[in-house]
């Protein structure tokens, strides 16, 4: 039985026990809605809540732990010599999985029953053809244990869809059945429907808390499996970024940390005066008109996608960079760069500062203009000398969080800085960031559990503390030294 | 009080003739308002740059170099056993297709009466793309009555020829390109004279499958516009209600105490943390953990739902404080319960406040692309996935995906077709930005 079809299943018990829960109420009293505590549809709605939403819920629960427990108890089965020479577990497991699905598909092709496949065994019938003929291409033959567990697999998963189908049901009818029981005229429907509804509210609202909790469980219990591989010490202390297929890496986040912080440097550079003087203009000196056409402009450029920016750099920025400056001025013949990725990446940081800086001057009130043109300053020497004195904290907040969102970028600097680790000074040259690195290590061919893989964990998690940790000092700046205006 | 007696110099000049102080401080003034004005330009100007490069470089892969071929579908070759059964015909591989192919565009070269020096056999068969013989096959597969007959095809020119109409390719170039020769380019020239090489709007290009790296000519976004379309259901299937009901709470119901504040912080920070850091929380714990499939359109839209659940949050809570407290205070006051005033009042006044938010939230989780990498959405993948809800678990790519997967390869061909998708996808965010200023606009409450 399908999932979809099993939830269908549960709302249909739940429309059957509401339209059940009013007839009750109203048979209760005799067809006089008045003698109820509540609307009637309460009574029909609780009833609904109660034999959907924990029976869902448990269903949910059911499916994320289920293959965790099955896995563990079939990989039991596996030896340590059924584990090939450089493969893992994991590999194994993943053998395993695919080898079930097959038989599935074997038994379906050839009309096999239940006992024929239990009768079947690794080292007689020629297992590894049968299943190729049904589309599962295997590397080696399938070793006894391996089909044993991938039996047991398929066994296993079996019960457990059954048992699950039959649990969620069971839940749903017993939702049903409790709250059906309570409905009576003086069950306060209303009270119960609204407080089963808060507390879905609450449960939405940890939804943001699990997610953060997630994040940092992921890239703490990844990275401590990383630095049990590779040496702490190496990976903050060394300077080079080296690693290879069989081991051996240079895995030091120097030349990574480097690149990050030049092309966000070189960003910031670009999209900070600028970004500034267009507010600076558009709220004090633009006419209206100019004003209505640039600021939804400047704001289109916020809404259109790292990826398009990515392909500016590649296919635009990078040849022009590179054909009218750096092969003129003899800097290097790459298109990627730090000052492509940079340049590009301040055109994007633009309307961010901008209308950050924007609410910041517009948050200046009216009278302190009013007041320095009152001692015949001239309007530039006010925004120089009254206005950004009196943003500057704000201004420091919202250049904190451009530079927040510079290193945490990914597909502008993956299609414009280049893949070199290299720490240099020469902006023309192609560079490498950590955002990048995480890229090609997960996306690569490497094994998951090698410290080649896992580096980008301990890489996430350095990019995850540098954000964060420029968020709360931006947030901890304008708290403090803004200036409280009535 | 004293009296304010002068004894500074007299000026020595009109107040209206200014000197040399103020001269300076004017033209300081001039030369900010200057400043000012270039920023305003630099900004114009990349926007124009960037939106301009994508568009020259991409409105081509909506045409595309095409053959216009009458092929005698013999039936001696498709269907031996004459009984036009699709099962015992598919033993015809695109092999045999594709030589029906080159006899007719041989004959079609014949037949009017083009002649050039030095054309191999190899140079004319290498003009049909390799892919055009499997599309004649599944038309033909589906249709088995043609066989038999004459039907006139359009065929897919190869990516070269296509190049060459587009600009991409010339005769010097060819002339080192080991892919194609001057004398197909020569060929070509003269059968668009004869009308047999035509260019025209280009459905494969958004309904077919991605294709191999040597058949730019007939890659396409299908199986990535479905993957998006997936993935932002789901998105906007769970973001929507968990958004809403956790700003309902946040606003409504929540005591000001510490576990709320937490839950505060927790939201503003979610929405500065970077995206890629979704993708290792995805790859980690929907894929390694959960056990999900890789590159399904579920982990990537629940992965999306996870990073856009913080705009939808910001703009729902927005929404709902827009709603004036006498709206909550009359409910009330008739007997309404709270819950009551917020699902019957509250929420409906909010709705269109909400409703922007969420396509404005839906919007950037359309264009996002690197959480998608890690999830191993980069793969290959020519199969459409099926109907939902199984479909969400068939391996399937996406939009913004696909375009960081085409300009991976090596042939410039695929640039083109990146642009292209890039094109697509701006009209795809454009639309949803339009719908949600038209949504604001004509429910917006002034109170």
């Amino acid at each position: 039985m399908s999932i979809s079809v099993l939830i269908l299943i549960v709302l249909a018990i739940a429309v059957a026990g509401y339209v059940m829960a009013r007839r009750r109420a109203m048979a209760l009293t005799g067809g006089d809605r008045r003698k109820l505590h509540s609307l009637i549809g309460y009574y029909g709605q609780t009833v609904f809540l109660f034999a959907s939403v924990p029976a869902l819920l448990f269903l949910g629960a059911w499916l994320f732990v289920q293959p965790i427990v099955i896995e563990s108890r079939v990989s039991s089965f596996i030896t340590p010599a059924d584990i090939p020479e450089g493969g893992s577990l994991d590999l194994v497991m993943s053998d395993v999985r695919r080898v079930a699905g097959g038989l599935d598909a074997v038994a379906a092709q050839d009309g096999l029953s239940e006992a024929d496949l239990e009768a079947m065994r690794a080292d007689f019938s020629n297992v590894r053809s049968r299943l190729a003929s049904v589309g599962v291409a295997l590397g080696s033959d399938v070793k006894p244990n391996v089909f044993e567990a991938a039996k047991v697999y398929r066994g296993a998963l079996k019960t457990s869809r059954l048992a699950m189908v039959i649990a969620v049901i069971a839940a749903s009818l017993a939702g049903l059945v409790l709250s059906y029981r309570r409905v009576s005229p003086e069950f306060r429907a209303r009270n119960v429907f609204e407080g089963f509804l808060v507390a879905l509210l609450i449960g939405a609202s940890l939804v943001a808390v699990l997610t953060t909790f997630g994040i940092v469980g992921s890239l703490l219990f990844e990275s401590i499996h990383f630095f049990q591989l590779y040496p702490a010490r190496d990976f903050f202390f060394s300077l080079t970024w080296n690693p290879q297929f069989r081991g051996g890496s240079d895995l030091g986040i120097w030349p990574l940390l480097w690149g990050t912080l030049y092309v966000s440097f070189v960003a910031l550079i670009f999209a900070v005066p600028v970004g500034m003087m267009i507010a600076i203009y558009l709220s004090e000196y633009a006419s209206k008109r100019l004003r209505s056409v640039a600021k939804p402009a400047i704001e289109i450029l916020a809404g259109i996608p790292t990826i398009v920016y990515g392909l500016f750099a590649l296919i635009t920025v990078g040849p022009f960079l590179r054909d009218y400056f750096a092969q003129p001025m003899g800097l290097g013949s790459s298109s990627s760069s730090v000052m492509t990725a940079g340049l590009v990446m301040g055109i994007m940081l633009i309307p961010f500062v901008s209308s950050l800086s924007d609410d910041i001057i517009n948050a200046v009130p009216q009278s302190m203009r009013d007041g320095s043109f009152g001692l015949g300053a001239t309007q530039s020497e006010t925004v120089r000398q009254v206005i950004l004195p009196a943003a500057l904290p704000g201004i420091v907040g919202a250049i904190l969080l451009a530079a927040s969102r510079a290193i945490g970028e990914t597909m502008i600097v993956v299609m414009g800085a280049g893949a070199a680790a290299r720490l240099g000074l020469n902006p023309f040259e192609a560079m490498t960031t950590i955002t990048v690195k995480i890229v090609s290590q997960l996306t690569g061919d490497t094994e998951f559990a090698s410290p080649e893989t896992l580096v980008a964990f301990a890489l996430g998690m350095m990019l995850f503390i540098f954000t964060l940790g420029l968020n709360v000092i931006a947030l901890v700046v304008v708290r403090k030294y803004r200036e409280q205006y009535e | 009080m004293t009296d304010a007696t002068f004894s500074g110099a007299v000026p020595r000049q009109s107040l209206y003739a200014p000197d040399e102080g103020m001269r300076r401080r004017n033209a300081a003034e001039a030369r900010f308002r200057l400043y000012g004005l270039i920023a305003v330009g630099i900004g114009l100007v990349a926007l124009v740059l960037l939106l301009s490069s994508v568009l020259l470089n991409g409105a081509s892969s909506f045409r595309q170099a095409s053959l216009l071929l009458d092929v005698p579908l013999d039936a001696a070759v498709l269907d031996k056993a004459g009984d036009r059964d699709p099962e015992k015909m598919k033993r015809v591989t695109t092999i045999g297709y594709g030589k029906l192919l080159d006899t007719a565009l041989k004959e079609m070269i014949a037949s009017k009466g083009i002649v050039i020096e030095g054309l191999t056999d190899k140079d004319v068969s290498d003009m049909i793309s390799k892919e055009a013989a499997a599309l004649v096959r599944n038309r033909v597969l589906a249709h088995p009555d043609l066989v038999g007959q004459t039907v006139s095809f359009k065929v897919l020119a190869n990516g070269r020829i296509d190049g060459y109409l587009k600009g991409r390719v010339s005769m010097e170039s060819a002339a080192r390109d080991s892919n194609v020769s001057p004398n197909q380019l020569r060929l070509a020239d003269a059968l668009r004279e004869e009308g047999v090489l035509i260019k025209a709007f280009n459905w494969l290009f958004i309904t077919a499958p991605d294709a191999s790296e040597l058949r730019p000519e007939a890659a396409g976004l299908g199986v990535a516009i479905l993957g998006s379309a997936y993935m932002m259901i789901i998105v906007l299937v769970l973001s929507l209600p968990i958004g809403v009901a956790a700003s309902v709470y946040l606003e409504e119901f929540a005591p000001k105490n510490r576990w709320t504040d937490l839950i505060e912080v927790n939201i503003s920070n979610l929405a500065a943390v970077p995206s890629i850091v979704f993708g290792i929380l995805g790859l980690a714990v929907f894929i390694n953990f959960a056990g999900l499939p890789q590159s399904a359109p579920v982990v990537g839209g629940l992965v999306l739902t996870l990073m856009t659940l913080p705009t939808i949050i910001i703009a729902t809570r927005a929404a709902l404080k827009a709603v004036p407290p006498s709206i909550r205070e009359a409910a009330l006051g008739v007997g309404a319960s709270k819950m009551q005033s917020i699902l019957h009042h509250v929420l409906p006044l909010a709705m269109p406040g909400i409703l922007t938010g969420a396509i404005i939230g839906l919007a950037q989780a359309l264009g996002e692309t690197a959480p998608l990498l890690l999830i191993g959405m980069v793969a290959f993948v020519r199969d459409y996935p099926g109907a939902p809800p199984e479909g969400f678990f068939d391996p399937a790519s996406a939009l913004p995906v696909q375009v960081y997967n085409w300009t991976q390869r090596a042939d410039p061909a695929f640039v083109e077709r990146a642009s292209g998708a890039i094109i697509v996808l701006l009209i795809f965010l454009l639309i949803m930005n339009a719908v949600a200023i038209v949504l604001r606009r004509k429910f917006e409450r002034r109170w």
